[in-house]
């Protein structure tokens, strides 16, 4: 391949990694995840509690998750996450949550779903009982909640209703009469159907109540943060202004210091910027408060790099090489320096996103992306435009260039 | 100019800085935030103001007494920390804060346990020395041990002058400093390396210059880089220092210090103590 083709095939790489990039990116306000900082939310940690009769164990937690996962579930968020964490914690986390101290609430609550006879005694636990859901029955177009029962609970559930023929088992949730219904006949089959709802809506919340059911342990709430939707809007505005006038600054000083390499650096600056959020977006990555920073961070470090670069042609063409062989063995010498200084980075970067929890880990995150973007812009994007000025002899005059001989 | 033959000068700078740092930290001891000691935190904004007094009396009535701040914040702000509170104790003083105040709007809400702090201190100190570990073995690898030692205690002496320095300022230590300390960890040794790796270049091709000398040269040709480098790397710091808004406050706060001392310590104390570390051990040959 002559010299000539290399550039052709470098630059169409360029071209075709910016438009992945902004694939990812648009529409903008929808490519990019914000997290529970910047869009408002609640962040919860409950941990799993021992009791006398029940400890804490890993089909205990399975059972917590799936009871608050459908707990969350009648909530109506968009993307909430509930997820385990070590052995007896689990995280969830609402975002754009209205009430969050209520929600918290809800959650986190003991629930017992109990069935009771007319005298009060109970029959069976929620635990017994697998789902349950709301229709209509075929025959009457009646609303009805249909309850699946585990095959301990159907066994269970055929005694109870032989016995109670005639007469009403109420369901209880939180020792709260959910619902009162008379005892048709036996029914030993593991699909129970209750009917006598005055509305699909009546029946609806009934099935959601049964199916959220009773943690088999009780949990703590151990942290919880929450951000209303207002403050998020105020630092997602402020650090998009900070860092805007950041950039202009480095723009500004770039041009001032280093002339048209400079200028060239900015361009490589711009096609950092979209290149970050581009892949941001395609690692499906959220942006926190800490992330952003770390973002801005970053430009730093790539303008960095171009620093490293310049100075280092600047430096070999002072030693008397000419301009062409000087910003050849400038960037071959600044390679390495490049390359060692940001590999002891992004060595601190994994430890923090190996270590660290929620806005730390989006923060390193963000930066190791940032760092290794820049070093990709730096040595590929600046040096294509730098060559390309040389061949166009643009930096061949003075004025336009950032250093002389002494 | 001759920065390596002035080394006794900055090394007694560093060490009268340290000294200071150590003392704050010792008798004033570091401001820990409920991220460390668990607690909670509630933020409100208000159309108007509202004194820490009002808030107090709320706070009393739910019976929190002791060990509780109230703080005016900016814009019609108030933020009170006190010890861990059960959730129904957050609901129950934000449902009377709305109800006194019906412009109230719960800005944010952080309640931290004490084993979550303990666990997150843990974990602060077992990366900051994982990852100290980690830069040494690479170091030794493409450079030298003493490269690495000199590296390091430059690193350890940024850490020091920036928690140092919050003690004296008596500002929050949240887990976003512990992310800023990290950062600093890495851009000091950043700045480090790209000295470092002129030394070594220098190292091979000026066999006639003594090591002290060549450190020296090293350190005048990295100079612009270093200079331009802080600057383009104080600009958006200073920038969203201003304009960031205080949620990220603290954590800025700490890059400036930290990026300050970093610049200072690869010039002034790594190469310094490279040259230093190399004459002992020539004096004992």
């Amino acid at each position: 391949m002559t010299w000539k083709q290399k550039r052709v095939l470098k630059l169409a790489s360029i071209v075709v990694l910016l438009l992945v990039a902004a694939y990812f990116l648009y529409p903008l306000n929808e490519s990019i995840n914000l997290g529970l900082d910047l869009q408002g939310g609640t962040h919860v940690v409950l941990e799993a509690q021992d009791t006398a009769k029940t400890k804490v164990n890993n089909e205990a937690m399975q059972r917590v998750k799936s009871v608050i996962k459908r707990r969350v579930n009648g909530m109506g968020l968009t993307e909430p996450v509930i997820q385990l964490q070590g052995e007896r914690r689990i995280i969830v986390e609402l975002p754009g949550i209205e009430n969050p101290n209520e929600a918290i609430q809800t959650i986190g609550r003991t629930a017992q779903l109990k069935f009771k006879n007319e005298a009060d005694e109970v029959l069976m636990t929620g635990d017994k009982v697998k789902d349950a859901e709301s229709g209509f029955d075929s025959k009457f177009n009646r609303p009805i909640v249909v309850m699946e029962l585990t095959s301990e609970g159907q066994s269970k559930f055929a005694e109870i209703t032989r016995n109670n023929v005639g007469r009403r088992v109420g369901i209880y949730l939180d020792n709260e009469l959910l619902t009162n219904p008379q005892v048709q006949e036996e029914i030993n089959r593991s699909k129970a159907r209750i009917t006598g709802f005055e509305s699909i809506q009546e029946a609806q919340n009934i099935a959601l109540q049964i199916r959220s059911g009773a943690l088999p342990v009780p949990v703590e709430v151990i942290e919880n943060r929450t951000v209303g939707p207002i403050l998020g809007e105020i630092s997602i505005n402020k650090s998009v202004k900070a860092g805007i006038i950041g950039l202009i600054l480095i723009v500004i000083f770039m041009t001032l210091t280093y002339r048209l390499p400079g200028v060239l650096a900015a361009i490589a600056l711009a096609f950092y910027s979209i290149i970050v959020l581009g892949v941001l977006s395609g690692l499906n990555a959220t942006l926190t408060l800490p992330g952003i920073a770390g973002l801005i961070l970053s430009i730093g470090m790539a303008v960095d790099a171009n620093v490293i670069i310049f100075e280092r042609i600047k430096y070999e063409y002072q030693q008397g090489k000419t301009l062409k062989a000087s910003v050849e063995s400038g960037f071959q010498r600044a390679f390495h320096t490049i390359l060692d200084s940001n590999v002891t980075t992004l060595i601190t970067v994994l430890v923090l996103a190996y270590f660290g929890t929620g806005t730390i880990k989006g923060f390193a995150i963000t930066l190791g992306i940032g760092i290794l973007t820049s070093m990709f812009t730096a040595i590929i994007v600046t040096r294509m435009l730098l060559n390309t000025a040389l061949d166009t002899n643009l930096l061949q005059k003075n004025s336009l260039l950032g250093w002389s001989r002494r | 100019m001759d920065i390596i033959a002035k080394r006794k000068l900055w090394f007694i700078i560093s060490g009268v800085l340290l000294v200071i740092g150590i003392v704050a930290i010792l008798t004033q001891g570091l401001n820990l935030g409920i991220d460390f000691t668990g607690g909670t935190i509630m933020q409100f904004s208000f159309d108007e103001q509202v004194p820490n007094s009002e808030i107090r009396e709320i706070l009393s009535d739910s019976g929190i007494t002791k060990d509780s701040v109230v703080q005016q914040t900016e814009n019609n702000g108030v933020q009170f920390k006190t010890a861990k509170l059960s959730q129904d104790q957050v609901v129950n003083i934000q449902n009377k804060i709305e109800e006194k105040y019906p412009s109230a709007e719960m800005l944010r809400t952080a309640a931290v346990g004490p084993t979550i702090g303990q666990e997150l201190k843990a974990n602060a100190i077992k990366a900051l020395i994982i990852a100290a570990i980690a830069i040494v073995i690479y170091i030794s690898v493409r450079f030298e041990f003493r490269f690495a030692m000199a590296a390091i205690l430059a690193l350890l002496h940024d850490v020091f002058i920036v928690l140092g320095a919050f003690a004296i300022l008596g500002r929050e230590i949240n887990s976003p400093f512990v992310a800023a300390l990290l950062t600093i960890v890495g851009y000091s040794i950043n700045d480090t390396i790209v000295i470092f790796d002129r030394i070594r270049e220098k190292m091979h091709y000026s066999k006639r210059d003594t090591f002290e000398g060549l450190t020296n040269q090293a350190l005048l040709d990295t100079l612009p880089r270093s200079i331009n480098t802080s600057a383009t790397t104080l600009l958006p710091i200073l920038a969203i220092l201003f304009l960031g808004g205080t949620t990220i406050q603290t954590f800025m706060v700490a890059l400036l210090i930290g990026m300050l001392s970093g610049t200072y310590s690869s010039i002034f104390v790594a190469s310094p103590i490279l040259v230093e570390w190399n004459e002992r051990k020539e004096i004992k040959i």
